[in-house]
Order: structure tokens, then sequence, then C-alpha cells
């Protein structure tokens, strides 16, 4: 999906999922890749996760502590900021993402920089900072290699720690040779890597400004963590003089000790190591080592209104290891451009309706883009009940519509049908009048014992699939013929 | 033993589609019919995955401190009927006899709301005649979900097409489950492509004896 494709953080509305996803069911290549790759992380997440006996306290504990958290996230961000201006660092407040765009942009400009390197960071993705930066004559270069391989394709992120995973080594080695001057490429790992390192390394030396995201950050102490596998956010977050930090308010945590458990978590959920590569941690500016200037930019742009809801605030609880999507039967065949949000797959599906509000075909469909299935919350680390949280929205979408829709809403077909059918189902004789409606009414739909086309949307089930009709004798005739009613 | 013809629906459907506050007579309904009784069997996973999950969500939408009482005090007696077997009364061997090949999917409410474990597979280890195969990725969702099946009809189709393709793998004549929903989804489909396997909810397997198939 190449950039300026719908996005539900970019103005203008987004088609609703079932309207997108079934283009990208029919791509075969795709569907392919996702296969693969999902079935591979999930097999080594399994494996890696299996090695800790206390695996389900560790989860139990990431969860405590982020929603104590959020429970104090007022006191908590307001010794973030006084710890970090403490170590030297300026600290900004964003309301949304234009304010936060504004702030970040004004940092850039004030150095002359014409080019800033930026670590991988999805909210930066969320409020759209490179396209900002590019109409105030900026340009952002993304060093994480997956980033930079869609930023050359021209495309956004299809998947929250590995943008790329809609594509194949051979997909790779073209974008390069077309992008790159490099003249003879092989499509194996370790060239495709050495010709973004080159690329790479000369952008890191240059780069005046370093732009990233945060993983962590402590309340406590100021300390800023970065988590990643390729050594590019090390060298975007120590290389430029100026370092600009954009991070979602639900980021913070209390204590340096809250580690302890994230740090098992995360990396074992996410690429299945026991620690990743690199973890940058810094504490304000140090004196002749790094940047000598640091901005931390905290981000709201609907947090809070996430917040208000009891039952749906647990996905702010999410540190974005995006096990819920290599598990998700749905985004395995339908990929991350689906979704047309920053955020893809079930953690997606419960959190951008929350930032952007209720009320917008786009957004409201994508609780629906679950079969409920459950093998999110059973992966995730931090045990956010995103099955939960899917049905509670829906909810919220049906109230909405029933509530703020008008007649329209109200004449719904499917709100007409939903109503008449729970009117039914509160009355025995309603009820059991129905099942006998049912078989008069299917003759000239049951062909041979099946039925193979139903009217209206029922049409979605037997476009593809048969349907038993209701059969000569339903249990509770059966049971009321051998014991009477 | 009884089935109060009293009950409809467990209000799942609407619930889950975002029809909570349609749902919530329903959920009413089904504590005033079965809340005198012992114990309640149910031979639908997904359907007591709602009465013990999500009745406590749908007392806590209208704010009904007396509803959330009853539901919670119901939910404990309300079993899964693979898990009442073999949980609660420890019984693995009912005597059925079943001659044919069959494939086991456990479906995603047992497995991971209710968490049935094997019981199911334990029941169908002792039935005799039966030849188990084990079913290919057997822990991936079939793809119905409910309204998902014809809300997002393509993306269910394109999941329940991996679960026919193992299904099919097996070579088994029967495909079982314990759940009536994800078996008209899965034999939806293998009755469309003509596959010759037929869907057998778990119950009747085990209601088989080898009296009736002579007779």
């Amino acid at each position: 999906m190449t950039k300026g494709a719908p996005d539900a953080f970019a103005p203008g509305k987004t088609p609703t999922f079932e309207e997108t996803a079934r283009a990208f069911l029919n791509d075969a290549q795709l569907r392919h890749n996702m296969g693969q790759a999902t079935r591979a992380i999930r097999e080594k997440r399994a494996a890696a996760v299996a090695e800790l006996p206390d695996w389900q306290e560790l989860r139990e504990a990431g969860r405590a502590l982020k929603e104590r958290t959020l429970r104090h996230l007022d006191e908590y961000l307001l010794q973030l900021e006084e710890s970090v201006q403490k170590a030297g660092g300026h600290v900004h407040w964003a309301r949304d993402g234009e304010e936060a765009n504004r702030i970040i942009a004004g940092i850039a400009r004030d150095h002359g920089a014409k080019e800033v390197a930026k670590v991988k960071s999805i909210a930066t993705d969320e409020i759209k900072l490179n396209e900002f930066l590019e109409g105030e004559g900026i340009k952002a270069v993304e060093t994480d290699l997956a980033e930079f391989i869609i930023q050359l394709a021209d495309e956004t992120s299809s998947h929250i720690l590995v943008p790329a995973i809609h594509k194949n080594r051979a997909e790779i080695r073209e974008i390069f040779l077309r992008e790159l001057d490099v003249d003879a490429l092989s499509d194996q790992p370790e060239d495709l890597t050495n010709a973004a390192r080159l690329y790479l390394r000369e952008r890191f030396l240059k780069a005046k400004v370093g732009i990233s995201g945060a993983n962590f950050a402590v309340a406590e102490t100021g300390t800023v963590c970065v988590v990643e596998s390729e050594g590019n956010g090390r060298m975007c977050v120590s290389l430029p003089p100026v370092l600009v930090t954009l991070m979602g308010i639900e980021k913070v945590i209390p204590a340096w000790q809250d580690f302890e458990v994230f740090m098992q978590l995360l990396p074992r959920s996410s690429t299945a190591e026991r620690m990743n590569p690199y973890t940058s941690f810094w504490t304000g500016i140090s004196e002749d080592d790094g940047p000598q200037e640091f901005h931390l930019v905290l981000l709201d742009n609907g947090r809070t209104q996430v917040l208000a809801d009891e039952t749906g605030r647990q996905a702010l609880n999410c540190i974005r290891c995006s096990a819920c999507l290599n598990s998700c039967p749905v985004y395995e065949r339908t990929g991350g451009h689906a979704y047309n949000s920053v955020y893809p797959g079930p953690i997606g599906a419960i959190l951008t309706p929350q930032l952007v509000g209720i009320g917008e075909p786009g957004p409201d469909s994508l609780p629906y883009a679950s079969s409920l299935c459950g093998a999110c919350y059973e992966v995730c680390p931090v045990k956010i009940n995103i099955p939960e949280v899917l049905v509670h929205l829906r909810g919220r979408v049906v109230r909405h519509k029933q509530d703020e829709g008008g007649i329209k809403g109200r004449l719904d077909p499917e709100n007409v049908a939903m109503r008449a059918m729970a009117k039914t189902f509160s009355d025995r004789r309603l009820y059991e009048g129905a099942q006998k409606a049912a078989r008069v009414g299917q003759w000239p739909l049951a062909r041979g014992g099946t039925i193979h086309r139903l009217p209206g949307r029922l049409a979605g089930w037997t476009q593809v699939r048969d349907l038993e009709p209701i059969p000569e004798q339903t249990f509770r005739e059966w049971w009321k013929s051998r014991n009477g009613s | 033993m009884d089935f109060p013809l009293e009950q409809t629906c467990c209000g799942q459907m609407h619930f889950n589609t975002g029809y909570q506050r349609e749902a919530v007579p329903l959920v009413r309904r089904f504590v005033r019919v079965f809340k005198d009784y012992e114990t309640v069997v149910s031979p639908s996973g997904s359907c007591v995955g709602m009465v013990r999950e999500l009745y406590p969500m749908a007392a806590e939408l209208i704010g009904d401190k007396r509803l959330l009482y009853e539901v919670e005090e119901l939910a404990p007696k309300v079993f899964e009927f693979s898990e009442f077997l073999v949980e609660k009364l420890g019984v693995t061997d009912v005597g059925a006899y079943y001659p044919h090949r069959v494939t086991y999917h456990p479906t995603c409410h047992s497995l991971r709301l209710l968490q049935v474990g094997d019981a199911p597979v334990r029941l169908l280890e002792h039935v005799r005649g039966i030849d188990l195969a084990e079913l290919p990725e057997a822990y991936q969702c079939c793809g119905f979900g409910g309204t998902f099946a014809i809300k997002n009809a393509d993306t269910s189709v394109a999941i329940l097409s991996d679960k026919l393709r193992h299904v099919l793998d097996t070579e088994a004549e029967v495909c079982t489950a314990g759940d009536n929903s994800c078996l008209m989804h899965i034999g939806g489909g293998l009755k469309r492509l003509r596959a010759g396997v037929k869907t057998v909810h778990l119950a009747e397997i085990l209601a088989s004896t080898e009296e009736e198939m002579n007779r």
C-alpha cells in the first residue's frame, strides 16, 4: 500500500475493513509471505516462552504494573517531566499530532537540519511526522532496515514490529536495485543488509538531529529506553548532536526495577529472543558524550479519552510486541494494510477506534475484524483481554448508531433484524413458532437437504458455504414427543 | 435430567455483534430458567463461554447488581458437555461404538475460554472401533466467529479454506467438535466442495452404540 493510502489517523474517511480485505485476500504473494512469516515467528515465540517456568506470573506482573501506572498516570508523567529536566533534558506536552509535529519540526529548524535520522517509531507514523517534515523541507530518513525498505518503496508499514513482513527477499532486492546506487545485488540477507548499511552509515554521520520513539521511560530517573535489533537505534540516539524523542503518554513506567519484568516479556514475545541485541538507555544529557541537547515530546492524541473507558483502557497496557498480530488468523490472511491504520491486527482493532473515536464507518468496522478466537489474549505479555475489549467496542459502536444515528440508524436492516430476533428469543412460543415458520419458509431454498443460497446479507454465508436446513424434527420436538410439554 | 422448554437462546450472537442491550433480556431469561438446577450442561463451548465470561459484562453494562450476583452464582454450575463428563463425572469411557475415521477440531472457545484441554480427545480415544486421526494445526480457528462469518465473509472463508485443507489431509470421513456453530461452518464448506466428509457433533459420536449400528 502506498503512502497517502487511507489511514484512520490521517485526514479523510477510511474504507471499512471488509471493503479493503477482499483485495488483499486475493493477493497470492501476500498470502504466501504472511503465512510463512507468521507461522515461523509463532513457533519461535512459543519455544522462547516455554523456557520460562514463571511466564504466567510475569504476564500478571506486567499487567499489574501497567494497570497501576495508568491509574496514577498524571502523577507519573509529572514525575517524569521533573526527572528529565533535572537531567538536562527538555519536556514538551503535545495534545495531538499537529502540536507534536510543530514542536519537532521547530526543533529541527532551529538547528538548521535538512535531514533527520529516525529510529523506527509507530508514534511518529501515527502523527504523520515524516509527511509534516517533508512539507517543511526536512527529509526524514528511516534507519530501521524494514522501515527503510518500505520508505524506499514509498509504502506504509503492515506490521508494528516487522513493517515489511509482506515483502520477501526477491521483492526487497528489486527495490534496492531500483532505489539505491548499487550495481549488482543478490537476494541473500547479508548482501541486502550490507547495501542498506553502506547507505545508512553516511546518513547517521551527517544527521544533526536524531528522532526516536520510546519503548519505556522511567518516571523515577527520567531514563528513556529504546529496544531494537539492528543497532540503528543506538546510532540514532547517540551520534547526532540533538535528539528528539516522541513518546505516547502511556509508555511511562514508575521505576528502574520494572524493567526486570518488561525486559523479560518484550523480547520473547516480539522477536522470540531471550534478549534483544540492542537496548539503549539515556537520562537527559551527559557532558561530552552523546547528544548535547535532548527533547522529550509527550503525546496524548486521544490517549486520555481511551483512559476514560474502564474496559477499553487496557489497550494502553500494550508494549508493542506484536505477538497478537502474529497469532491472529485474520491478520495472517489479510495482512496489516487491510486495517487502514498504523496500528493493525488485534491490538490495532481495539486501539484505533478508541484513539480516533467511535462514529466513523472505517474505524468502527475494526472491532468486527475478528472471529474472537482468543489467540491474541493467550499470547499477550501484559494480558490485554483483546476479545473482551473487541466485544465491548462492538457494543459501543452499535449503541452509538442506535442513539446518535437518528432514523437511519434505527432503520438499519441489521438493527431491525437483530431487534426482531431478540424479541423472538425472549418468548418460548414465538421461538417455537419461528422454528416452525423457518421449516416452512426454507422449502424454496433447501434442495436435496441443503440450502445453497440465502437472501440479503445472509448471502455472505452461502456464497461459499452450504447450510443445513432445519430438520424434520428438532431436538425440542423430539424431547416433547418423549416427555410431553 | 430435564430440558426446560422455556429456554431459548443464551444471547451470544446479539452480545458479540454489539446488540448488548438487546441481549440483556435473554441473559435474564437464562438465569430465570436455569437458576434452580444443580448443574447445567450445554453441548456448545461458545454458549458456555458466553455465560461464564460475558454474562457479568452484560449485568455491569446495565448496572444491575442483583443480576450480576445471580450470573456469578450460576456460572460455576454451567458446564460444557465434555468437561462435564470428564472433569465433573470422571468418565472417559461411555461405551460408545463408532467404526469410522474421525478427526477432532478443538473449537476456540472450548480451548481458550473454557480450557477443556484434552477432555474431548480422552472421550474419543475410548470409543470402540474409532480410527482417530490427528488434525494438523488443530488449534487454528475455523473462521466462523458468529456474525463475523457474514460481516467479513471473505476473510472468514480464507481462514476456513486452510481448516478444510487440514481436515482433508487427515483423510477422515468425519470431522467432529464440541460446538455446532463451528461444525456448521466447517460442514458448510465441506459440503459445498462435495468433499465427502461429514461433520458430526461429539455428543452424537459418544451416543452411538453397536446395537444401534446393527439395527
